[in-house]
């Protein structure tokens, strides 16, 4: 799957390790929240480093203890219609202060990238090669945001906020 | 009047520029009709039975003659001629061409319209009190708060995808016109003991096929903390609303399931775990806010001035004024309802010239503002009293005078099996005919205050549950019936209105109508006992004897 990682395209370093399957001995594994916490304690000690894909279904209590040994967090869209994981991005980024890779995977759309950069994602396992190529023009559609979110964005209400105070001091 | 700035017309020219690209990429088959299908829903685009409709949202039903007059070149230059208003303060247009889509959110974006979130499983568009502003003994204008509102709802980036859609409703009136109580959230303007403004906040209300009414999860949240309590509840339906049964998956579900005092601590909760966050609102961002809203520089004008006493003359007039004019909150003015339910028309829809019309009458009466109620109806929020006799009359030459509202023939009905690709039952030929079964003013008038609310399937867009009078469209073996319930109201007492016995055929559904409606008037107490309230008072046994005995 195409990589888009502070919007370039990347090379996923991180090796997909199936449940039951061996660990290579060192390199940047991803692997399962049901692997990661059976396993959690020798996971977190090995060399390399370590991504767990949380299901949008699970709480974050579980994870929330480990988030400074993690290298990435990919939280998943199983089809874009599903939201859950916009309200797990922003709790790890706002909440809980994750600061490494937060990646969105599985059916991740040109026209969802927006949503994501502003919910906290740094990085888009995207779906298609053409929307790769038109991360670019997609990422600068938006210049007016209503919202505050963790994203350092200002708000609508911030600038004419803003507006408003350097109009009175001028 | 709200008037947008740079950035609201920067963001909605962005977004117009976003379908545009997504419609040519529906068109040339880069986007799947499967992936297409949300994006369209986004921005208000149906698929129906014959064509693509088109739902534009009029924020708090309020609008200037400038976009009143950009609907109508919409109907004219995109569709068929006329548009069609909704229960929820949208119109519709039902002929749209999918190609030609973008360029009229580009002509709507121009004058500050457009149709985002109007349909899909996000926040819709907020709805509020069709007399904000201009009705006596309100807290304050709750369009304020429903514009902050309507700004933070917009392409909001955690909430766009959630279990299913999500309504808001606004009133700061005693007397609720917005019908809080059957939306996803309904707010309620008040002041507490201290005299500080914030809002009663309801939650899970909503019809379709498991109809609640909302319930209070907390008395008073602060007005500073309007968007953190909302975000608090949009994160704990978005986290746990249920996506395993599209039937199930609306908020009154998740509090039905969880308990309503269960949901609120969960809101508390999550509220809490919020802290510090930068959604509370400070004075100098509502002042903002509010600083955008215009309002007209009234006149002192007499109470009663000559040509209204010389016009109580004419009854034909009088009958229209006693029926279409309210008490507005300045002296010497008045609120003025423009029924769209002329005898044998669709509820609530106007042609192109009409629309025209009645912005060029806006202009001459109304400081240029129109304004949209859930009932379907249009209002002349502004119209200084002497004006009334010559408003009448313009009203009239176009069709806009019939003096039916809130009356038996004011009927709320969705477009029905005529246009919808959800329906199961016509509505719209059920209500034209029940215009002409109730087309003598005399009799209407006699009758009083009576809502039929119609819906041609189970999910009630025509708001059937809540109708005084409420008649649900159904499928019995390839055939239309009709289910008729009675005693539902959507007001400050709403109540889910309750069977009156089994579904009738379509050929009866007036003929039943009718025996309901001289049953209340034998059954009733005294004249000004309102058909709701003898329900309420006898409940449903006495019609249903009187209606079925014969059947």
């Amino acid at each position: 799957m195409p990589l888009v990682k502070n919007g370039n395209t990347a090379t996923d370093i991180f090796v997909h390790v199936a449940d039951g399957a061996e660990l290579p001995g060192d390199g940047a594994v991803l692997v399962s929240a049901a692997r990661f916490l059976a396993d959690t304690e020798a996971l977190v000690k090995r060399a390399g480093k370590l991504g767990v894909i949380w299901p949008n279904n699970r709480d974050l209590d579980d994870l929330v203890p480990y988030l400074e040994r993690l290298a990435v967090v990919a939280l998943v869209f199983p089809t874009f219609r599903d939201g859950r994981a916009y309200s797990q991005a922003r709790l790890l980024r706002e909440r809980y202060g994750y600061e490494g890779e937060l990646r969105a995977t599985g059916q991740v759309l040109r026209d969802q990238f927006m949503f994501m950069l502003r919910a906290g994602f740094d990085a888009l396992e995207a779906k298609k090669q053409s929307d790769v190529e038109a991360f670019a023009l997609t990422s600068r559609r938006y210049s007016v945001f209503y919202q505050p979110t963790g994203d350092g964005r200002l708000t609508a209400l911030h600038r004419r906020m803003q507006q408003r105070q350097s109009e009175s001091a001028g | 009047m709200y008037a947008y700035d740079e950035l609201d017309r920067t963001l909605l020219n962005e977004r117009v520029a976003e379908f545009r690209d997504q419609v040519k990429r529906r068109l040339s088959g880069e986007l799947t009709e499967d992936e297409f299908k949300m994006l369209r829903l986004q921005n208000g685009v149906y698929l129906q039975l014959h064509a693509y409709m088109f739902r534009v949202a009029i924020p708090y039903g309020t609008l200037s003659s400038k976009q009143l007059r950009r609907l109508a070149h919409i109907a004219r230059k995109y569709d068929r001629g006329y548009g069609h208003f909704t229960t929820r303060q949208n119109i519709q247009y039902n002929w749209i061409k999918l190609a030609e889509l973008p360029d009229a959110l580009a002509d709507l974006a121009e004058v500050g319209i457009h149709s985002m979130q109007t349909s899909g499983n996000n926040t819709r568009n907020v709805t509020s009190d069709q007399w904000a502003g201009v009705v006596p003994g309100e807290v304050e204008d709750p369009r304020i708060w429903s514009e902050i509102l309507r700004q933070y709802t917009t392409l909001h980036p955690e909430f766009s995808f959630l279990p299913r859609k999500f309504k808001f409703a606004i009133t700061a009136s005693a007397h609720d016109r917005a019908a809080i109580k059957i939306h996803d959230i309904g707010l309620r303007l008040h002041r507490n003991a201290q005299g500080e403004v914030g809002f009663e906040v309801l939650v899970g209300g909503g019809l379709g096929r498991t109809p609640f009414i909302a319930k209070t999860i907390n008395p008073f949240v602060h007005g500073r903390d309007l968007l953190s309590y909302v975000e608090a509840i949009l994160r704990v339906y978005n986290r746990y609303g249920r996506r395993d049964n599209i039937y199930k998956a609306r908020i009154k579900i998740l509090v039905h399931e969880l308990g309503s005092e269960k949901f609120a601590a969960e809101v508390d909760k999550e509220w809490r775990a919020m802290g510090e966050t930068a959604l509370t609102l400070d004075d100098g961002v509502i002042e903002e806010i509010r600083s955008r809203f215009t309002y007209p520089a009234y006149e002192k004008l007499p109470h009663m001035p000559e040509e209204l006493k010389k016009a109580a003359a004419d009854p034909l007039f009088e009958r229209w004024r006693r029926n279409s004019v309210f008490t507005h909150k300045v002296q010497g003015y008045a609120i003025v309802t423009v029924s769209l339910k002329p005898v044998g028309a669709p509820p609530g829809d106007a042609t192109a010239e009409q629309m025209d019309a009645l912005a060029d009458l806006a202009d001459k009466y109304s400081f240029g503002e129109i304004r949209v109620g859930h009932e379907q109806n249009l209002a002349l929020p502004h119209v200084p009293k002497r004006d009334l006799p010559a408003l009448w009359k313009a009203l009239d030459e176009i069709g806009l005078a019939t003096p039916n509202v809130n009356l038996v023939s004011d009927i709320i009905a969705c477009p029905g099996l005529d246009y919808c690709s959800l329906a199961n039952a016509r509505s719209i030929p059920i209500a034209q005919e029940l215009t002409r079964r109730f087309a003598n003013p005399d009799t209407a008038e006699l009758i009083g205050r009576l809502h039929i609310n119609i819906s041609g399937c189970i999910n009630a867009c025509g708001h059937h549950h809540v109708g005084h009078i409420g008649i649900l469209g159904v499928e019995k073996n390839g055939e239309e019936f009709y289910q008729i319930t009675i005693g539902g109201r959507a007001d400050e007492n709403a109540e889910l209105g309750m069977l009156i016995g089994p579904a009738v055929p379509f050929g009866e559904v007036a003929d039943v109508i009718e025996d309901v409606v001289e049953a209340y008037l034998a059954l009733r107490e005294r004249p000004d006992e309102l058909f709701v309230d003898t329900v309420k008072r006898l409940g449903v046994q006495p019609f249903k004897e009187r209606v079925y005995a014969t059947r």
